[in-house]
Protein backbone atom coordinates (compact mmCIF):
# COMPACT_ATOMS: atom_id res chain seq x y z
CA UNK A 1 0.00 0.00 0.00
CA UNK A 2 1.60 3.44 -1.36
CA UNK A 3 0.05 6.64 0.66
CA UNK A 4 0.83 10.08 -0.24
CA UNK A 5 2.17 12.34 2.08
CA UNK A 6 0.84 15.92 1.12
CA UNK A 7 4.70 17.24 1.98
CA UNK A 8 7.09 14.26 1.00
CA UNK A 9 5.45 12.83 -1.83
CA UNK A 10 4.17 9.22 -2.65
CA UNK A 11 5.61 6.92 0.41
CA UNK A 12 5.30 3.01 1.22
CA UNK A 13 3.00 2.47 3.94
CA UNK A 14 5.43 1.20 6.87
CA UNK A 15 6.83 4.92 7.27
CA UNK A 16 2.74 5.34 8.83
CA UNK A 17 1.01 4.74 11.75
CA UNK A 18 -2.86 4.21 11.48
CA UNK A 19 -4.97 6.20 13.81
CA UNK A 20 -8.50 5.50 12.70
CA UNK A 21 -11.49 7.47 11.10
CA UNK A 22 -10.54 11.24 10.67
CA UNK A 23 -13.07 12.72 13.00
CA UNK A 24 -13.12 16.51 14.12
CA UNK A 25 -12.79 16.87 17.83
CA UNK A 26 -15.76 18.35 19.90
CA UNK A 27 -15.60 21.38 22.07
CA UNK A 28 -14.43 20.96 25.63
CA UNK A 29 -17.88 21.68 27.05
CA UNK A 30 -19.90 19.41 24.47
CA UNK A 31 -20.81 17.05 26.72
CA UNK A 32 -20.87 13.40 27.08
CA UNK A 33 -22.95 12.33 24.27
CA UNK A 34 -20.60 14.02 21.95
CA UNK A 35 -17.39 12.54 23.74
CA UNK A 36 -19.31 9.03 23.93
CA UNK A 37 -19.75 9.24 20.10
CA UNK A 38 -16.46 10.72 19.11
CA UNK A 39 -14.42 7.89 21.61
CA UNK A 40 -16.58 5.01 20.71
CA UNK A 41 -18.89 5.18 17.92
CA UNK A 42 -17.69 4.43 14.08
CA UNK A 43 -19.23 3.73 10.91
CA UNK A 44 -16.70 0.98 10.29
CA UNK A 45 -18.10 1.46 6.51
CA UNK A 46 -17.05 -1.18 3.31
CA UNK A 47 -15.99 1.71 0.92
CA UNK A 48 -14.33 4.87 1.43
CA UNK A 49 -13.89 6.31 4.84
CA UNK A 50 -11.63 9.66 5.53
CA UNK A 51 -8.69 8.43 8.28
CA UNK A 52 -5.89 9.77 9.90
CA UNK A 53 -2.57 8.52 9.31
CA UNK A 54 0.63 9.84 10.96
CA UNK A 55 3.91 9.99 9.16
CA UNK A 56 5.80 9.36 11.64
CA UNK A 57 9.20 7.44 10.20
CA UNK A 58 9.02 10.22 7.71
CA UNK A 59 8.20 14.20 8.23
CA UNK A 60 6.03 13.99 11.29
CA UNK A 61 3.16 15.32 9.29
CA UNK A 62 -0.97 14.23 10.00
CA UNK A 63 -2.42 13.71 7.21
CA UNK A 64 -6.16 13.27 6.62
CA UNK A 65 -6.38 10.50 4.09
CA UNK A 66 -9.59 9.02 2.00
CA UNK A 67 -9.33 5.24 1.17
CA UNK A 68 -11.66 2.65 0.07
CA UNK A 69 -11.30 0.41 2.80
CA UNK A 70 -12.94 -2.13 0.54
CA UNK A 71 -10.31 -1.88 -2.22
CA UNK A 72 -7.56 -0.15 -0.62
CA UNK A 73 -7.98 2.50 -3.60
CA UNK A 74 -6.38 6.12 -2.24
CA UNK A 75 -8.41 8.36 -3.10
CA UNK A 76 -7.17 11.57 -1.85
CA UNK A 77 -4.84 13.00 0.79
CA UNK A 78 -4.71 16.43 2.69
CA UNK A 79 -2.81 17.67 6.07
CA UNK A 80 -4.86 17.32 8.59
CA UNK A 81 -4.84 21.30 9.36
CA UNK A 82 -5.96 21.63 6.38
CA UNK A 83 -9.00 19.15 6.15
CA UNK A 84 -10.43 21.39 9.36
CA UNK A 85 -9.13 18.45 12.43
CA UNK A 86 -6.76 20.69 14.25
CA UNK A 87 -8.10 21.27 17.37
CA UNK A 88 -7.20 25.28 17.97
CA UNK A 89 -5.34 26.62 20.02
CA UNK A 90 -7.56 27.97 22.97
CA UNK A 91 -9.46 24.44 23.28
CA UNK A 92 -5.88 23.18 24.30
CA UNK A 93 -4.97 25.32 26.91
CA UNK A 94 -5.27 24.16 30.03
CA UNK A 95 -6.41 26.04 33.00
CA UNK A 96 -3.86 26.36 35.93
CA UNK B 1 37.00 13.43 39.16
CA UNK B 2 36.01 11.18 36.39
CA UNK B 3 37.91 11.63 33.25
CA UNK B 4 35.41 11.40 30.40
CA UNK B 5 36.66 10.95 26.64
CA UNK B 6 34.46 12.03 24.16
CA UNK B 7 33.41 9.46 21.65
CA UNK B 8 31.96 9.67 18.19
CA UNK B 9 28.67 7.87 17.90
CA UNK B 10 30.18 4.83 16.02
CA UNK B 11 33.43 4.75 17.83
CA UNK B 12 35.17 1.28 16.81
CA UNK B 13 33.07 -0.07 14.72
CA UNK B 14 33.38 2.03 11.47
CA UNK B 15 34.75 2.31 8.67
CA UNK B 16 34.32 -1.07 7.41
CA UNK B 17 34.21 -2.72 3.80
CA UNK B 18 32.52 -5.12 1.96
CA UNK B 19 33.08 -6.01 -2.06
CA UNK B 20 32.54 -2.34 -3.67
CA UNK B 21 31.03 -0.65 -0.45
CA UNK B 22 32.28 1.51 2.28
CA UNK B 23 30.24 2.79 4.88
CA UNK B 24 32.29 5.48 7.41
CA UNK B 25 31.47 7.70 9.87
CA UNK B 26 31.42 11.46 9.14
CA UNK B 27 33.66 13.85 11.27
CA UNK B 28 32.17 15.33 14.05
CA UNK B 29 29.90 18.15 13.61
CA UNK B 30 27.92 20.64 15.23
CA UNK B 31 25.06 20.17 13.96
CA UNK B 32 21.43 22.54 14.86
CA UNK B 33 18.44 21.48 14.19
CA UNK B 34 16.02 24.80 12.95
CA UNK B 35 12.65 25.14 13.23
CA UNK B 36 10.62 28.63 11.96
CA UNK B 37 8.14 29.94 14.00
CA UNK B 38 5.07 29.92 12.21
CA UNK B 39 5.11 32.82 9.60
CA UNK B 40 8.60 33.26 9.36
CA UNK B 41 10.16 30.48 7.10
CA UNK B 42 11.09 33.95 4.70
CA UNK B 43 12.86 35.59 6.95
CA UNK B 44 14.33 32.38 8.73
CA UNK B 45 15.35 31.52 4.97
CA UNK B 46 16.84 35.29 4.36
CA UNK B 47 18.90 34.87 7.39
CA UNK B 48 20.46 31.92 6.84
CA UNK B 49 21.15 32.92 3.31
CA UNK B 50 22.84 35.80 4.79
CA UNK B 51 24.83 33.96 7.92
CA UNK B 52 26.42 30.58 5.78
CA UNK B 53 24.84 31.19 2.30
CA UNK B 54 22.30 28.58 2.51
CA UNK B 55 18.77 28.78 2.14
CA UNK B 56 16.08 26.88 4.12
CA UNK B 57 16.02 23.73 1.74
CA UNK B 58 12.73 22.66 0.35
CA UNK B 59 11.23 19.58 1.91
CA UNK B 60 13.20 16.23 0.39
CA UNK B 61 16.26 18.80 -0.72
CA UNK B 62 19.35 19.25 0.90
CA UNK B 63 21.79 22.05 -0.34
CA UNK B 64 25.50 22.65 0.24
CA UNK B 65 27.13 25.92 1.24
CA UNK B 66 30.57 27.79 1.87
CA UNK B 67 33.10 26.03 3.47
CA UNK B 68 31.51 22.67 3.86
CA UNK B 69 28.16 23.96 5.47
CA UNK B 70 24.93 22.06 4.37
CA UNK B 71 21.45 22.78 4.96
CA UNK B 72 19.64 19.26 4.95
CA UNK B 73 15.50 19.45 5.17
CA UNK B 74 14.84 17.41 8.16
CA UNK B 75 10.87 17.13 8.49
CA UNK B 76 8.21 18.84 8.48
CA UNK B 77 9.11 22.71 9.36
CA UNK B 78 12.71 21.55 10.28
CA UNK B 79 15.74 21.78 8.58
CA UNK B 80 19.07 20.78 10.16
CA UNK B 81 22.33 22.82 9.51
CA UNK B 82 25.56 20.99 9.41
CA UNK B 83 28.81 22.35 10.00
CA UNK B 84 29.06 25.64 11.31
CA UNK B 85 27.70 27.19 14.42
CA UNK B 86 24.33 28.52 13.99
CA UNK B 87 24.36 32.37 13.52
CA UNK B 88 23.04 33.60 17.12
CA UNK B 89 20.60 36.12 14.72
CA UNK B 90 18.79 33.10 13.65
CA UNK B 91 17.13 32.68 17.01
CA UNK B 92 14.94 35.60 16.43
CA UNK B 93 13.13 33.63 13.80
CA UNK B 94 13.27 30.12 14.56
CA UNK B 95 13.68 27.57 17.59
CA UNK B 96 17.50 26.56 17.61
CA UNK B 97 17.95 23.03 18.95
CA UNK B 98 22.11 21.80 19.10
CA UNK B 99 21.58 18.09 18.10
CA UNK B 100 25.25 17.23 17.79
CA UNK B 101 25.51 14.69 20.00
CA UNK B 102 22.42 13.17 19.67
CA UNK B 103 22.58 11.72 15.67
CA UNK B 104 24.79 9.08 14.03
CA UNK B 105 26.33 10.28 10.54
CA UNK B 106 27.48 8.05 8.56
CA UNK B 107 28.35 7.42 4.83
CA UNK B 108 28.00 4.80 2.57
CA UNK B 109 29.72 4.87 -0.79
CA UNK B 110 30.04 2.86 -3.91
CA UNK B 111 28.89 1.17 -6.91
CA UNK B 112 26.39 -0.78 -5.10
CA UNK B 113 25.03 1.55 -2.58
CA UNK B 114 22.25 1.77 -3.85
CA UNK B 115 21.56 -2.30 -3.99
CA UNK B 116 22.15 -2.16 -0.35
CA UNK B 117 19.79 0.97 0.31
CA UNK B 118 17.33 -1.20 -1.55
CA UNK B 119 17.48 -3.69 1.03
CA UNK B 120 17.08 -1.16 4.61
CA UNK B 121 14.79 1.45 3.04
CA UNK B 122 11.35 1.56 0.74
CA UNK B 123 12.58 4.63 -1.24
CA UNK B 124 12.77 4.83 -4.71
CA UNK B 125 16.61 5.15 -5.11
CA UNK B 126 17.04 5.27 -8.62
CA UNK B 127 19.49 7.90 -9.74
CA UNK B 128 16.69 9.68 -12.02
CA UNK B 129 14.35 9.98 -9.24
CA UNK B 130 16.53 10.50 -6.44
CA UNK B 131 19.36 12.80 -7.66
CA UNK B 132 22.05 14.04 -5.75
CA UNK B 133 20.79 16.65 -2.78
CA UNK B 134 17.91 14.74 -2.79
CA UNK B 135 16.88 13.91 0.67
CA UNK B 136 14.01 11.72 2.99
CA UNK B 137 13.30 11.43 6.27
CA UNK B 138 12.26 7.27 5.94
CA UNK B 139 12.45 4.22 7.85
CA UNK B 140 15.50 2.19 8.38
CA UNK B 141 15.27 -1.74 9.56
CA UNK B 142 12.45 0.30 11.97
CA UNK B 143 14.95 3.19 12.48
CA UNK B 144 13.95 6.74 11.63
CA UNK B 145 16.50 7.60 9.62
CA UNK B 146 16.77 10.62 7.50
CA UNK B 147 19.05 9.83 4.30
CA UNK B 148 20.57 12.17 1.81
CA UNK B 149 22.49 11.41 -1.53
CA UNK B 150 25.54 13.20 -1.17
CA UNK B 151 27.18 12.52 -4.85
CA UNK B 152 26.36 10.07 -7.52
CA UNK B 153 27.66 6.65 -5.48
CA UNK B 154 27.98 8.24 -1.90
CA UNK B 155 24.51 8.60 0.89
CA UNK B 156 24.60 10.10 3.67
CA UNK B 157 22.70 8.02 6.44
CA UNK B 158 21.49 9.23 10.00
CA UNK B 159 19.59 7.88 12.78
CA UNK B 160 19.59 9.05 16.90
CA UNK B 161 22.96 8.24 18.25
CA UNK B 162 21.48 5.06 20.37
CA UNK B 163 20.99 2.91 17.18
CA UNK B 164 24.14 3.14 16.06
CA UNK B 165 25.59 0.43 16.47
CA UNK B 166 22.44 -1.32 15.01
CA UNK B 167 22.87 0.84 12.07
CA UNK B 168 26.17 -0.22 11.25
CA UNK B 169 25.15 -3.80 11.98
CA UNK B 170 22.13 -3.71 9.22
CA UNK B 171 24.18 -1.62 6.71
CA UNK B 172 27.00 -3.99 7.26
CA UNK B 173 24.94 -7.28 6.78
CA UNK B 174 23.18 -5.46 3.73
CA UNK B 175 26.64 -5.07 2.36
CA UNK B 176 27.61 -8.69 2.63
CA UNK B 177 24.39 -9.94 1.29
CA UNK B 178 25.00 -7.22 -1.75
CA UNK B 179 28.72 -8.42 -2.39
CA UNK B 180 27.27 -12.28 -1.38
CA UNK B 181 25.73 -12.02 -5.25
CA UNK B 182 28.45 -10.87 -6.87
Amino acid sequence: MRITCPICGERDRREFTYRGAALKTPALEAGIEAWHAQVHLRGNPAGPLAELWHHEMGCGAWVQVTRNTATHEMLGSVLAEDAGLAVSASETEVET
Amino acid sequence: MVDLSAKSPCDGMLPVSVGSCSLSEEPPMRLTLIAPYAGQEGAVSAAMEAAHGLAFPAPNRSSFGPEGARAVWFGRGQALLMGPEASPGLAEHAALTDISDGWAVVRLEGERAEDVLARLVPLDLRPQVFEPGHTARTELRHMMASLTRVSAKSFQIMVFRSFAQTLVHDVKTAMEAVAARG
